[in-house]
């Protein structure tokens, strides 16, 4: 087996024994993503350099016994995260020359750790999108079939943990955006609960949605990194107070007695693969061989949770996104010697606005030009009732649903189980000029984002062409443990 | 159509986006479908229901209001577009 192809713990491992050290382990990643780049497109930058000296560094606590859980491990970030000295662009081309003077708390957390960061993923601008096809460096091809989407928007992440150009990855999942590439590319991906991780130095989007997560190759992977990251952050506000689990002591729990909710709702969508659902009936006939309870649910309001979220995410979006103008970092557009003035605005306010608007149109993906124009339309006087404020009544409706099923007086369910997407990994630009068909493709990850419920994605089989098929397992908030629990049941008992 | 190219063009100004004719005409007839797929939410009677805008039940989250040194003043001078010593640099934006 090659160094790059290790999970954490094998890595982890193999550095303590000093079978090899965190710069061959390094290099290994860096050649392959060298030889593949070109090819998948799933890194926008590369640090080799400050990778090598950061592997160079951690042989050096390793030698001394100081290694820790991530110690020498080569992870890759996806670029809508800043981190410090190494270009952020987010994917879009008004932050093509960005370069972070700080790396986001959970960056910080991996890197104090002695974790080796060797580039930055390549993503939907801003997290805009269900393929990473809204890129402006190009979309992510999924390794298992180059014709087809990584999913998105951490497709670059997802592709690069599954073609082994790095151990593990962190990324962000706004309504899907970790649990769907990581389903279409047959990878580990948790969202967690809302709260639960710093997103200081995310590049925001939809604030009252966004979370940061790992995308691993194994469920036992993404509970030691989980374990390094979570937790209450002074920068985020939004950060609960509570305790991290130890979320690896948890793994090995029975399921005996465990109740496992199916919602009929997921299992009626249209336009469901069949292969897909013959997958996930697989894994809930496992899950009952393990012993869990397996209970028949209903969310009502599921087929309302993608409307839901393309009203929130625009809105927040065209609010977050106001701070990306050309003024005080990034890209800025020359304005044109007489600038177009808005209306009552004299000669040199018009440069000005010719600046943000120039900037900002050549600086931005269409995909963001559409979400920030929805939502400055959402949030415009005389619609915000009907748009804003109506969401967020049907918001509160989607989450009673989850309520009443983890917590009504009689005992609720401990997990959630529905397929992750529908369908697998789609043709690169079979959805890409149909916004509508684009965004359904969140139809089974929207709902848990817009509840703040954590959700993991795990692999379950292929299809008969080869693809991953991914299931979600959707948890109370707060209870990642017992979703990693479900998780890494599945995962081990084949 | 939901929404008419006048409108785009005018959200986009108070957007500060510059759009392209061609990119007037795809956003209206995109965002009408868009808009019209969220017609979906008024077969929801929510008459009573409580909006949620957030979901961790936190309520006024407080810290020290105390000032930190600001360690990276060089490099965020670094980032900036145009500069004049230490100083941005902006179009004009009153007249004389």
């Amino acid at each position: 087996m090659k160094l790059n192809e290790l999970t954490i713990t094998e890595a982890a491992e193999g550095l303590k024994k000093k079978k090899f050290t965190a710069v061959e382990l390094t290099r290994a990643c860096l050649d392959l993503i060298k030889k593949r780049n070109q090819e998948i497109n799933a890194f926008i930058t590369v640090s080799e350099k400050s990778a090598l000296e950061e592997a160079k560094a951690a042989d050096k606590l390793l030698a001394a016994g100081n290694g820790k859980a991530l110690t020498g491990i080569p992870f890759a970030v996806k670029d809508a995260i800043c981190t410090k000295d190494i270009r952020s662009t987010g994917s879009a081309k008004i932050l093509d020359n960005y370069v972070p003077p700080f790396d986001a708390t959970v960056i910080k957390k991996i890197r104090d750790l002695g974790g080796v960061l060797i580039g930055k993923n390549n993503c939907d601008a801003f997290g805009h999108g269900a393929s990473n096809e809204n890129s402006m460096y190009g979309p992510v091809k999924n390794p298992h079939d180059t014709s087809k989407v990584a999913g998105g928007s951490s497709g670059g992440s997802a592709a690069a943990v599954a073609d082994n150009q790095c151990i593990f990855a962190i990324a962000e999942d706004t309504g899907g955006s970790i649990r769907q590439p990581a389903s279409f590319c047959g990878v580990v991906g948790l969202r967690p609960s809302y709260g639960r991780n710093s997103r200081y130095g995310i590049m925001p989007m939809a604030s009252s949605l966004d979370t940061v997560g790992p995308i691993t190759k194994t469920v036992a992977d993404l509970a030691i990194v989980m374990e390094a990251i979570a937790g209450r952050d002074d920068r985020d506000a939004t950060t609960v107070p509570d305790s991290v689990p130890i979320y690896t002591k948890a793994l090995e729990e029975s399921l005996k007695g465990v109740k496992v909710g199916v919602p009929k709702e997921y299992y009626e969508i249209a336009g469901m693969d069949p292969e897909v659902k013959a997958a996930t009936e697989k894994q809930i006939e496992k899950l009952k061989k393990l012993g869990a309870k397996i209970v028949d649910v209903s969310l009502p309001h599921t087929k309302y949770a993608i409307a839901v979220y393309y009203i929130i995410v625009p809105s927040e979006d065209s609010s977050n996104l106001g701070r990306l103008d050309g003024v005080r970092y990034g890209v800025r557009s020359k304005p044109s010697p007489r600038g177009r003035g808005t209306e009552g605005e004299g000669s040199s306010q018009g440069a000005l606005y010719d600046l943000y608007a120039k900037s900002r149109a050549t600086g931005f993906p269409e995909e963001v030009k559409r979400r920030i124009l929805i939502g400055t339309y959402a949030l415009s006087a005389g619609y915000y009732d009907a748009y804003y404020k109506k969401t967020q009544q049907v918001r509160t409706l989607i989450k009673q649903d989850f309520d009443k099923v983890f917590n009504p007086p009689s005992g609720g369910v401990d997990v959630l189980i529905t397929p992750t997407s529908p369908f697998p990994a789609f043709t690169i630009g079979e959805k890409a000029n149909d916004p509508i068909a684009m965004y359904l493709a969140d139809v089974m990850v929207s709902p848990a984002a817009v509840a703040g419920m954590p959700a993991l994605s795990v692999p379950a089989g292929v299809t008969k062409s080869g693809l991953p098929i991914g299931i979600q397992i959707i948890g109370a908030r707060l209870k990642e443990a017992k979703v990693l629990n479900v998780g890494y049941q599945l995962e081990t008992n084949n | 159509m939901s929404i008419t190219i006048a409108e785009v063009k005018k959200i986009a100004e108070l957007a500060r986006i510059e759009l392209t004719p061609a990119e007037e005409k795809r956003h209206a007839e995109t965002i009408s479908a868009v808009l019209d797929y969220m017609k979906i939410l008024n077969e929801v009677d929510t008459k009573g229901v409580e909006p949620t805008f957030q979901v961790t039940g936190l309520v006024n989250v407080f810290r020290k209001d105390e000032v930190e040194p600001c360690v990276i003043t060089k490099e965020i001078i670094a980032q900036m577009p145009q500069t004049e010593g230490d100083e941005l640099v902006v179009p004009e934006v009153f007249e004389d």
